[in-house]
């Protein structure tokens, strides 16, 4: 047979969110493919330039809904680099824990989202069941379960409500048992390694200079972390350490993604025993902003996030531009997608994590 | 204690027609009409049909009954309680039956009209066949011919032949793609699946379905010294009745489209019901060849066909467990394991098969 | 594996500033593992190689196209994994002809990058792949983020 050009997508069961993933085929095998996005556009980046700069806290949300505090946490850091404002103590200890809570959650969607794509609905499940308890965790803290509006340049809106780090202890431990039952289902389950073990290698060197971050990257064995190696908030008081595994498959990624979850539990841990037990949690900014730039860089759950603003004198932003994660990796993806078989693609395409809300904006 | 079905259904019509109907004909003087309906060639007909419709029945019944415990244990499980509708969820399978035969049923353009229509019809057809030939005790059965084995077998097989030419007449090159991969599939599962059977031959001497059971009645139930063929034989009954692990040929993620895609409404319905009925005669025919049947303790109080069942739903209640842990194995992965893994397992089987045999332990 | 030479910020500015003494610009913000520079857009492709092939500075983070009403801008962040720099390089185009090299020749994550300031900005970038619309459809005529583009909204 000839070879010929596929479309997996824009409606398919297996992309979650919206795009399209053009594929050229030789009988079952991929000789190219190319991603083909903009289905999501909202036109984010003009919008924003027509907003005071509080009002983008939830449009930052809203940038990737399965993810979101990361991202208004971004532009909060960002803002504040802009308006050189200092957040107190407590505020960042609960941001950084509601980051890693949100982290879980991301993760934990992921790994519901890679079960119907290989054909397990058990763990989509299992996966939705435990992520229930982070949003409610979420929802006792600031009021909503999935896109919470709840940094602020400055700080965070209000304080943890009484027998929430009760709750959260709770949680926590409940949540490491259920993990070992996750691992005990997918990693010592045979069918699980043959579709993931030795598919779609990325080297180092080609995760590197395509831009690739995040689990992907700490998957091919690149010791490279935003919160490691250019911290931000408390993360260097803190005593953690990178998930990285380097064998560069697909199950390598999975692994990563899974260790984090455990290092994402202890970190909470950790914050809750060095937290200040009481303090501001919030300093009024500026309400315009200096002729200026400024620049965050985060670790998403997906990779290296960064929100660069442009301020002019003004109380809206002059320019805010977005570098999503997952945009850099779908670039990436057909170096991985070439030489698999068609029925590889839900896997390889799955650990890479999709969110199509921050790659179009 | 068993029902015999044949005995109970020939004394109940004879006794209709040669004592009931018979007479109300002579005593309206139609006495042509009595003679005729009384004769036993009549009677023997009339037994037949009535029996083919109450073991139909009740095989349909017990297959619709596997679609409840699937999604019941499934729901299990997943940390869920599965189906609602009805006590404990009983009437979820007439409310999806009502549903399929409401839908409209579309025909692609340019599709070849007539395989079209075959192609569900033999696959369907085929399914329901072999509730004729599955005995469920001693005396429940529609069938007992000395071949039975052979028989069941052979009409398994004809499904990769519908399931083909279903994809191919449906004028979609997706739908052909699955369809041949789903024959492949199919056909090469068979060979480990017929391999295993032939050690339960080869111990038992026998191809008739009932004689086998007797056998296991009188020596041990077959799974015990043929543990390795038990094991092959469930694995690919499996592959042949598509279920996860081995349903590639039918799921969307994956493959643009699977071989039925084209099919909508009761078409669509009736291929789903005899992938259920498919799984019934894999579970039946596990139970008879290697777990004995009807055999089972309390003889004489509790009846056979409960035995036979009980064990059918376990068998099918392993084929829900594995579809609930494992995922799904890619097409050429499918290929590997049956050529490559269950095939020479098989032919050991049948090594110890004969070992056993003529050194005369069973 | 080669060994990977880490430098300071210092150490990086002062060999910058020894190679491409009239090009660059450093600016005075100070932020820890930061350094801000801009460059002359004909300079560009040759201090990316320098940052690239000497320096160590192998992940380019994001490329952003920036419209300021009389000029546009393309501003770089590209960090180094061994040393854990940013640098922020921003770019002055003239605002009739923006036109500036392409860096993805050397670092291939900013393909996606570039296309999207294309897309949205109207910035060519020479040498560049497949200099397609990547986000908005491929029959649109304008470039919505320039300023003088209305958004509509009262």
């Amino acid at each position: 047979m000839a070879k010929m050009w596929i479309n997996m997508g824009p409606q398919h069961p297996m992309t979650h969110g919206l795009w399209n993933l053009r594929v050229e085929v030789d009988g079952e095998t991929i000789t190219d493919a190319e991603p083909v996005i903009g289905y999501l556009h909202r036109g984010w980046e003009k919008m924003v330039e027509d907003r005071h700069y509080p009002q983008i806290i939830p449009m930052a949300d809203r940038l990737c809904y399965g993810s979101s505090f990361t991202w208004s946490h971004v532009y909060c850091l960002a803002a504040e680099d802009l308006m050189g404002v200092e957040v107190p103590e407590r505020a960042k200890y609960i941001r950084v824990m509601s980051d890693e809570l949100q982290r879980i959650g991301s993760h934990l969607m992921w790994l519901a989202a890679i079960g119907p794509d290989l054909g397990n609905l058990t763990i989509f499940l299992y996966a939705m069941r435990e992520r229930e308890l982070f949003m409610d965790l979420f929802q006792s803290l600031c009021g909503a379960r999935m896109t919470y509006n709840f940094p602020r340049i400055g700080g965070v809106r209000n304080d943890a409500p009484p027998n929430w780090e009760r709750d959260l202890v709770r949680t926590l431990d409940y949540f490491e048992k259920r993990m070992d039952e996750y691992e005990d289902l997918v990693d010592r389950n045979s069918v699980f390694r043959m579709r993931m073990v030795d598919l779609a290698p990325l080297s180092a060197k080609d995760a590197i200079n395509l831009g690739v971050t995040g689990p992907s990257l700490r998957g091919s064995g690149v010791k490279y972390d935003v919160r490691h190696n250019d911290p931000y908030e408390i993360y260097d008081e803190l005593d953690w350490h990178m998930c990285v595994r380097d064998e560069g498959d697909v199950y390598a990624r999975y692994r990563v993604r899974m260790d984090e979850m455990r290092m994402s539990v202890q970190i909470v841990r950790e914050c809750l025993k060095k937290m200040p037990k009481s303090g501001p949690i919030r300093v009024k900014p500026p309400r315009t902003a200096p002729v200026g730039t400024g620049m965050a860089r985060m670790e998403d759950p997906r990779g290296e996030s960064l929100m660069y603003i442009i301020g002019d004198g003004t109380d809206k932003p002059f320019r805010l531009k977005v570098r999503s994660p997952f945009f850099v990796t779908l670039s990436a993806s057909p170096v991985m997608l070439r030489s698999y078989k068609v029925a590889d693609v839900p896997s390889i395409m799955g650990m890479l994590d999709v969110c199509m809300g921050e790659t179009d904006r | 204690m068993y029902l015999d079905l044949w005995q109970l259904l020939a004394g109940l019509v004879h006794w209709l027609m040669v004592d009931i109907i018979g007479p109300i004909f002579g005593w309206l003087s139609f006495h042509g009409i009595e003679g005729w309906l009384t004769r036993p060639e009549t009677l023997y007909f009339i037994t037949v049909i009535l029996v083919v419709l109450i073991v139909f029945v009740v095989g349909m019944l017990v297959s619709i009954t596997l679609i409840w415990q699937e999604r019941k244990m499934l729901g299990r499980f997943m940390d869920r309680r599965g189906t609602q509708t009805g006590p404990i969820g009983l009437f979820q399978n007439f409310a999806d039956a009502l549903k399929t035969l409401q839908k409209e049923i579309i025909v692609p353009a340019n599709a070849d009209k007539l395989i079209y229509n075959a192609a569900p019809v033999i696959i369907i057809g085929t399914s329901l066949f072999l509730m004729a030939t599955i005995p469920y005790s001693e005396g429940f059965y529609a069938s007992d011919s000395d071949l039975s084995l052979i028989l069941t077998f052979a009409i398994f097989s004809i499904v990769p032949f519908g399931v083909l030419l279903g994809g191919w007449a449906s004028n979609n090159k997706y739908t052909l793609i699955g369809g041949m991969r789903a024959a492949a599939q199919l056909i090469s599962y068979e060979i480990p699946m017929l391999l295993s059977v032939v050690s339960v031959v080869i111990l038992a001497g026998s191809l008739s379905l009932n004689d086998i059971v007797w056998y296991q009645q009188a020596h041990i139930w077959l799974f015990i010294p043929l543990i390795i063929g038990f094991i092959v034989f469930l694995i690919a009954m499996v592959a042949e009745v598509e279920r996860i692990p081995f349903d590639l040929p039918e799921a969307e993620a994956e493959l643009v489209e699977g071989w039925g895609t084209e099919y909508g409404g009761l078409r669509f319905g009736l291929i789903m019901m005899s992938e259920y009925a498919r799984g019934f005669i894999g579970s039946a025919l596990a139970t008879l060849l290697f777990l004995g049947g009807w055999d089972g303790p309390f003889k004489g109080i509790v009846p056979d066909g409960l035995w036979f069942l009980a064990k059918v739903f376990i068998v099918f209640g392993i084929f829900i467990w594995m579809r609930a842990a494992l995922p799904r194995v890619r097409t050429d992965q499918i290929l590997a394991i049956g050529w490559k893994k269950l095939l020479p397992l098989a032919v050991v089987n049948i090594f110890i098969a004969i070992l056993f045999k003529t050194a005369g332990w069973f | 594996m080669e060994e990977t030479v880490t430098y300071t910020i210092d150490q990086v500015k002062s060999k910058i500033a020894s190679a491409f003494p009239t090009e660059v610009k450093f600016e005075d913000k100070v932020r820890p593992r930061r350094l801000f520079m801009s460059a002359n857009k004909d300079a560009l492709l040759k201090l990316c190689t320098m940052l690239k092939d000497e320096l160590g500075f192998d992940h380019c983070s994001c490329v952003s196209g920036v419209d300021r009403c009389d000029r546009f801008q393309s501003v770089y962040h590209i960090c180094s994994c061994s040393s854990n720099i940013t640098l922020e390089i921003v770019v002055d185009l003239p605002h009739d002809n923006p036109e500036v090299d392409s860096v993805t020749p050397l670092w291939g994550g900013a393909n996606w990058h570039e296309r999207e300031a294309f897309d949205m900005f109207g910035i060519i970038y020479k040498g560049h792949p497949r200099l397609e619309r990547l986000l908005l459809p491929a029959d649109y005529t304008f470039f919505p983020m320039r300023k003088d583009c209305e958004t509509g909204r009262k």
